[in-house]
């Protein structure tokens, strides 16, 4: 199993490199150039705080032992008594609470506090997060998602993008749309970063899927079998949602545009996370290309229905996760991972019925404890920027820095003007004088 | 002496440089400007959100000639920036009163 450890250890770095920096790519560039850095920090300090958390109670609550929704915080705190050789797994399990906390982040862009993020991220990821991994991916008999109701979930659909989307939902209600929104013109202030930050994604996510493999009696024979599988079926998904995303947009809006391209990688992705060792080619290109088009068109309900989710959080993660998860139970075959036909194999609806089931849980689950926390927030610290301070740009507001200088763009070393804004002398740099 | 203002299409703007400097004048000032007039803006689409940019990306080419010149470098750049298209641009003139010029304190005819 020596190749095994070699390949966790890649495919931990790799779904770390999905948050840091894919991830903040793939939102920084969706953002205005006034908010762009704080889109990308929620993503950095949400790995930074989940990061340490999960080694804290993380890794006991998820994998320390039974129970229905979690397991003791304090058998394993600090990973007392698990063994260095089975640090990767903690590690790798960490990325996945990593991501799944910094994917809300796209939802609250311009206008949630900095420390009202700061608070949210770690009292969400004890309270959802670390639970539903332990519902999820630990399958103890008594776990509710996959040990009672038996939904499958290979990589995440529910424990990742249906609580993140329904946390950004949940989030987005709570804290209000941005001043100006939808009137005012928010369009993506760098979309080469998202086109950057989507590809990045993609090839992190073979570390997210197939990364995921859990042994069963025969290690040496279900290794290459199921991980051919994962690699394929989360490739094919991928090339299908952008091809279905790009159709849908062609037909609706005369144009298919890149935003639209890098879009389609994330719902396939998305959707084909939970089904990834489930299905086969067919089933593979099928999931995608749903994923695609119906994204396609989840994204505009934002405006039917009047909640500013910022870049889609709800219409990508939720409604691409709520795709795969149940498309399994029409899906998936007995030669895959779960051991289940589905609809069209002849598995007959309760598959289908499990995998539905799973997704009320995690909704329900999420829903109401995000709802919590957020609203422990809103009347304590306050979730929300001044107005003032979210038209200035909370770049400006909460980091004292801007992303670009486009004042420097003469020939020559940057102009005149650029130059006058010179720095000003620290204590640090005055007190070493 | 004038002020020869041009607001052209930026694809235009080369050709534009090419025949001023054929002319001869002897220097301008050119940005990169936005704005709009009858040609309007145009409509963008980011995940089946349609905006209406309003503004149109446009080089502004400001150059001071002696009065005598002005009717020439006017009719130079309307020759060379036109298409026949809406959004072509517009050229103006305005009166200067004083040009010195900062290297020599000439002033005037002699500083262009």
């Amino acid at each position: 199993m020596d190749g095994y450890y070699a390949f966790m250890l890649v495919a931990t770095a790799f779904v770390l490199m999905m948050t840091v920096p894919a991830l903040a790519l793939f939102y920084g560039g969706m953002s205005r150039s006034k908010s762009v850095l704080n889109m990308m920090m929620m993503s950095y300090v949400a790995a930074a705080i989940v990061g340490i958390l999960y080694v804290a109670v993380g890794w006991s609550m998820g994998f320390g032992g039974d129970g229905t929704f979690f397991a003791n915080p304090f058998e394993l705190f600090w990973l007392d008594g698990v063994s260095t050789g089975d640090y990767i797994f903690v590690m790798f399990q960490m990325t996945f609470a990593i991501i799944t906390a910094a994917l809300i982040s796209g939802a609250v862009a311009d206008r949630m506090k900095f420390s009202a993020w700061v608070l949210f991220v770690p009292l969400w990821a004890v309270i959802v997060y670390f639970p539903m991994a332990h519902m999820v991916f630990s399958c103890t008999e008594d776990s509710l998602i996959c040990g009672r109701i038996g939904a499958q979930d290979y990589a995440g659909g529910t424990a990742v993008h249906i609580n993140a989307g329904v946390a950004a939902l949940v989030l987005v209600l709570l804290l209000g749309k941005r001043i100006g929104w939808p009137r005012e013109q928010m369009r993506p202030h760098n979309l080469t970063l998202t086109m950057l930050g989507a590809g990045l994604l993609w090839m992190g996510w073979y570390g997210f899927n197939v990364g995921s493999i859990v042994f069963g009696d025969d290690p040496e024979t279900q290794f290459p079998l199921e991980t051919g599988r994962t690699f394929a079926t989360t490739t094919l998904a991928t090339m299908a949602a952008i091809l279905g995303w790009l159709a849908v947009e062609r037909l609706i809006h005369k144009k298919a545009t890149s935003l639209g391209a890098a879009s389609g990688i994330v719902a396939g992705l998305v959707a084909i996370t939970p089904a990834t060792g489930a299905v086969n080619l067919s089933g593979a290109v099928a999931i995608g290309a749903i994923a695609g088009a119906v994204c396609a068109w989840a994204v505009g309900l934002k405006y039917k229905l009047g909640y500013d989710d910022s870049l889609d959080v709800v219409g990508v993660h939720l409604v691409g996760g709520i795709i795969g998860t149940v498309l399994i139970g029409v899906f998936s075959t007995s030669e895959g991972a779960g051991g289940v036909d589905g609809l069209i194999y002849g598995g007959g609806f309760g598959s289908l019925g499990d995998q539905a089931l799973g997704v009320v849980v995690a909704v329900i689950y999420s829903g109401i404890l995000t709802a919590v926390i957020a609203l422990a927030i809103k009347y304590t610290i306050g979730l929300r920027l001044d107005e003032e301070d979210e038209v200035n740009g909370i770049d400006l507001v909460a980091h004292g820095e801007s992303a670009y200088d486009l004042h420097s763009g003469t020939s020559g070393g940057g102009s005149v003007l650029a130059a006058s804004t010179a720095p000003v002398t620290t204590k640090a740099e005055g007190a070493s004088a | 002496m004038k002020l020869v203002t041009a607001v052209i299409k930026p694809h235009k703007w080369e050709d534009v440089r090419e025949a001023l400097e054929t002319f001869g004048v002897a220097g301008m000032t050119v940005s990169e400007v936005s704005g709009y007039g009858r040609q309007k803006g145009h409509t963008e689409v980011y995940r089946g959100a349609e905006y209406d940019i309003a503004l149109v990306p446009k080089i502004r080419i400001e150059i001071v000639v002696d009065d005598a010149d002005a009717d020439d470098v006017v009719g130079i750049v309307v020759k060379t920036a036109q298409t026949g298209r809406i959004g072509d641009g517009k050229v103006w003139v305005s009166p200067v009163e004083t040009v010195v010029r900062v290297r020599t304190g000439e002033q005037d005819a002699s500083a262009l």
